[in-house]
């Protein structure tokens, strides 16, 4: 394996070598961030014909034709997998993780190079294993991206369960492959490579959200790996790990004993970890934004640091909220209904203290801030849902409705796009040299919010009056018709909302060629990767090594010569 | 740009709320006796998570427009942070989360954790791809045996369960593909799957459950109200799923008897 120093001795000069199969953690961190891109447009395109199908039920559509019921449940599974996966997971992570820990602590790569290259196009790899399920005979599954068995371990169970279903599941396991290697090397480059002075509690709190998931990942990702290859030999070798004697279309299938629920467990292991691994680096990325353009020091470092390691920890032992409704014994509802409460106390210490950053403050709107607010915004909405769903015996009207998908949306889905979009918009000029256009970041701001919450606020009173989910007509439930204008308006909202993201789109594409030149720190930021060169070197620092001085937000400092004082400047004292 | 932000955040925060506390989309009237804990507290955490929702955008809100830079700002807070805040805050957040969910948790209790009583009202739910039957044992109170191999969904009713004509306790037993109960009694209810998950849903008794092939789950509830309500499945099962859909009818005892014993006359 090459490590970063040998690696870092000369950049590579051929077109292969510099940007398809680079070594360098900034190209693979773009190259993250360009799939994610890929992957979110493919998702976001995936639930508008949901939405339209919903309220125009006959319309025959580009590329999909008629939808049919089945139809209508692959687009669901498959934008809920891409989404969770390919977008959540992949950019805040893959994307600004890679390109900018390293930076941010001062190291010149990854600790393993290859091993992050190897990762990157693994992850490429499944998501072609995950598109080839639309292609193949049957379609893409229709089990949602949950998979509960036996609807997704029994072949004959319906459409796309037959080569669609192994394709999915391959993929998946595939992706959990690489994220391993990927937590691997965050934990390693944050333990092994921060510069002199970068002790823990002088780390911005991106990279202790990325430190922090990268844990989260390394124990998640195991378990569903095994899960996913137990799956696919029900499928495939007649085992019984999750199918019990079964009669599938009058048809008596020759699996005997196995435990339904035994999936469930596996999968939320993962499944709620995952929740964590999607919005934590948002975190990270909102509380360094959110101190920069307030030009203040973040409130409560050390208390924000607790939170995340106490969401981090508390996150793997709060699975069994998804299965109130599952036939799992009544008994362990309690433990796990009062340790995901327990979860809102981090969570609101994160809040508070984002407030607290903002109170007697002085605020400058860029687009970056105003993502990061739409973030504690989206958060506090999101969040609040979830002491509901958290007692079972509010499950008992909530579960699998549309309670529970406004709940998730507001909060693993927007809010964690609201920081992948902060994140873009923030270290776009340290990434592409240029800056993005600021009033179209704004334009695409204000609708993206006010869409959001057009779109995710209404599923709270859909599901409250029953509204179940994933069904792909309302016309068979005499109750559920009453609720069709709730759905007429979301689908309004959801049109008009996806229509501005292509003002997102065409701003970044437009401002990495045209857009006027950045300097080496455009927001009068403190942390490391703003000491360097835009774009960086290819070592990052030049062959300079960075040595910290201070904590990553002294904004505000009163007495030093201006408003903020870099990591690296000297220490106090001999500034003078 | 601090105005319109303040503005929005505060647009959305008073409408959200609007249609929450003007109840336009609620729960359907309850029919069961659990209706009324379950929407007791389902009101309490609205009222609680309503206060925070509200104090916290709006404090988001106010704080944005309030500190936004202008030429005239002062210089800013230089502070890390606060201690005696930061404790503050958490043991509000802990006593609040932590004695709603206690609050919760006795309801939970009294409905699952002990069986029902003895003279409750027994009957069997069976759900499949994509339809749901119900089973009554009959005068012996004792359903037959049923078995995997006797099974045909096509068929419909006995046949679909996969009942044993030859086990003498399913001589008297009643199929039917649509639910009928006596009001005021309580109704000891099995729940089964024979091929996939599916979750037994009726909105208006406040009741949900999945079935789960390989497991039989016991439950118990109590209708209290006389009318017809609306059975949809829950769990995803395939693409059916929204038409999985049944009826319940609350009847009185006098027509639950009735009922039965017609259903029995046509068995023979």
């Amino acid at each position: 394996m090459a490590t970063a120093a040998t690696v870092h001795a000369h950049a590579p000069q051929g077109f292969i070598r510099k940007y398809i199969f680079s070594l360098d953690h900034k190209v693979i961190g773009i190259q993250y961030f360009f799939l994610a891109l890929t992957a979110v447009w493919v998702g976001m395109f995936l639930s508008l014909l949901m939405r339209i199908h919903l309220i125009w039920p006959t319309a025959v559509l580009p590329l999909v034709g008629e939808i049919k019921p089945e139809t209508y449940l692959s687009l669901l599974t498959m934008h809920g997998t891409i989404m969770v996966f390919f977008v959540l997971t992949t950019a805040p992570q893959g994307g600004f993780g890679n390109y900018f820990l390293p930076i941010q602590i001062g190291a010149p790569d990854m600790a393993f190079p290859v091993l992050n290259m190897l990762s990157f196009w693994t992850t490429f790899v499944a998501f072609v294993f995950m598109l080839a399920a639309f292609f193949v005979t049957g379609g893409a599954p229709l089990h949602g991206w949950t998979g509960y068995p036996p609807l997704s371990a029994v072949q004959s169970a319906g459409p796309g369960e037959g080569l669609g279903a192994d394709l999915w599941i391959t993929s998946i396991a595939i992706f959990c492959v690489a994220s391993l290697m990927g937590a691997l090397n965050f934990l390693t480059t944050t333990l092994d490579m921060r510069a002199k002075g970068m002790t823990m509690m002088r780390m911005p709190l991106t990279v202790w959200s990325w430190f922090i998931t990268a844990i989260l990942g390394l124990l998640a990702f195991g378990v569903l790996l095994s899960a996913g290859i137990l799956l696919l030999m029900d499928r495939n070798l007649g085992t019984s790990f999750y199918v019990p004697l079964v009669v599938v279309n009058g048809v008596k299938l020759g699996h005997k004993g196995g435990s339904p629920l035994l999936w469930q467990h596996l999968f939320w292991f993962f499944g709620h970890p995952e929740v964590y691994i999607a919005i934590l680096p948002g975190m990270g990325v909102t509380s360094q934004i959110l101190s920069t353009f307030s030009r203040k020091p973040i409130f409560g470092y050390k208390a924000m640091v607790y939170a995340m390691l106490g969401i981090g920890f508390l996150g793997f032992m709060v699975w069994g909220h998804h299965m109130f409704m599952s036939g799992m014994s009544p008994y362990s509802a309690f433990a796990f209904s009062l340790l995901t409460m327990c979860i809102g106390v981090p969570s609101a210490i994160k809040t508070f203290n984002w407030l607290g950053t903002m109170y007697k403050a002085r605020i400058r709107f860029h687009t970056p801030m105003l993502y990061a607010i739409g973030f504690v915004s989206l958060f506090v909405s999101g969040g609040l849902s979830g002491p509901f769903l958290a007692q079972p015996v509010l499950d008992i009207q909530l579960h699998d409705t549309y309670f529970v998908v406004g709940h998730f949306h507001l909060i693993m889905g927007v809010a964690a796009i609201f920081g992948m979009f902060a994140a873009t918009y923030y270290w776009f000029p340290k990434m592409f040299g240029r800056m993005m256009n600021e009033t179209w970041g704004r334009v695409h701001f204000f609708i993206t919010l006010a869409g959001t919450y057009a779109i995710f606020m209404p599923m709270h009173y859909l599901g409250i009056a029953g509204g179940t989910r994933r069904y792909s007509q309302y016309t068979e439930v005499a109750y559920l018709q009453k609720l069709m204008p709730i759905h007429q308006f979301m689908t309004y909202a959801a049109i008009i909302t996806i229509a501005a993201q292509f003002i997102f789109v065409i701003n970044l594409f437009w401002s990495m060629f045209k857009g006027p030149k950045a300097g080496d720190n455009p927001w009068e930021s403190t942390t490391l990767e703003w000491t360097t060169a835009t774009p960086p070197p290819h070592d990052n620092f030049g062959g300079v090594t960075p040595v910290v001085n201070h904590g990553p937000y002294e904004y505000g400092v009163p007495g030093a010569p201006r408003d903020y004082v870099m990591q690296t400047d000297p220490a106090t004292g001999s500034a003078h | 740009m601090g105005l319109a932000l303040m503005a929005l955040i505060w647009l959305i925060t008073l409408a959200s709320t609007y249609f929450f506390v003007a109840k336009t989309w609620w729960l359907p009237v309850g029919a069961a006796e659990a209706a009324g804990f379950i929407d007791h507290q389902l009101a309490l955490t609205f009222v609680l998570m309503g206060i925070v929702f509200l104090a916290a955008q709006l404090s988001l809100g106010y704080i944005v427009w309030r500190y936004r830079e202008q030429p005239s700002s002062p210089p800013v807070h230089y502070s890390h942070g606060n201690i005696k805040l930061e404790l503050v805050w958490t043991v509000l957040t802990t006593v609040l989360f932590v004695g709603l969910n206690l609050m919760g948790s006795s309801v939970w209790a009294s409905q699952r954790f002990d069986p029902a009583g003895p003279g409750a009202v027994q009957v069997e739910v069976t759900g499949m791809q994509f339809a749901w039957y119900f089973r009554y044992p009959g005068p012996d109170g004792k359903y037959g045996a049923t078995s995997p191999t006797l099974m045909d969904p096509s068929a419909g009713g006995e046949a679909a369960v996969g009942l044993n004509p030859s086990d003498p306790a399913s001589k008297d037993d009643v199929v039917t593909g649509t639910m009928y109960l006596p009001v005021d009694r309580e109704v000891d209810v099995s729940l089964r799957a024979v091929d996939v998950i599916h979750s037994f849903f009726v909105p208006a008794l406040r009741f949900k459950q999945d079935t789960v092939p390989g497991l039989n789950i016991h439950m118990h509830f109590k209708p209290t109200a006389i009318g017809e309500y609306e059975i949809a499945c829950a769990e995803l099962c395939g693409l059916g799923h929204y038409k999985m859909h049944g009826m319940v009818h609350i009847v009185s005892q006098e027509d639950f008897d009735k009922w039965l014993a017609a259903r029995e006359a046509e068995k023979q």
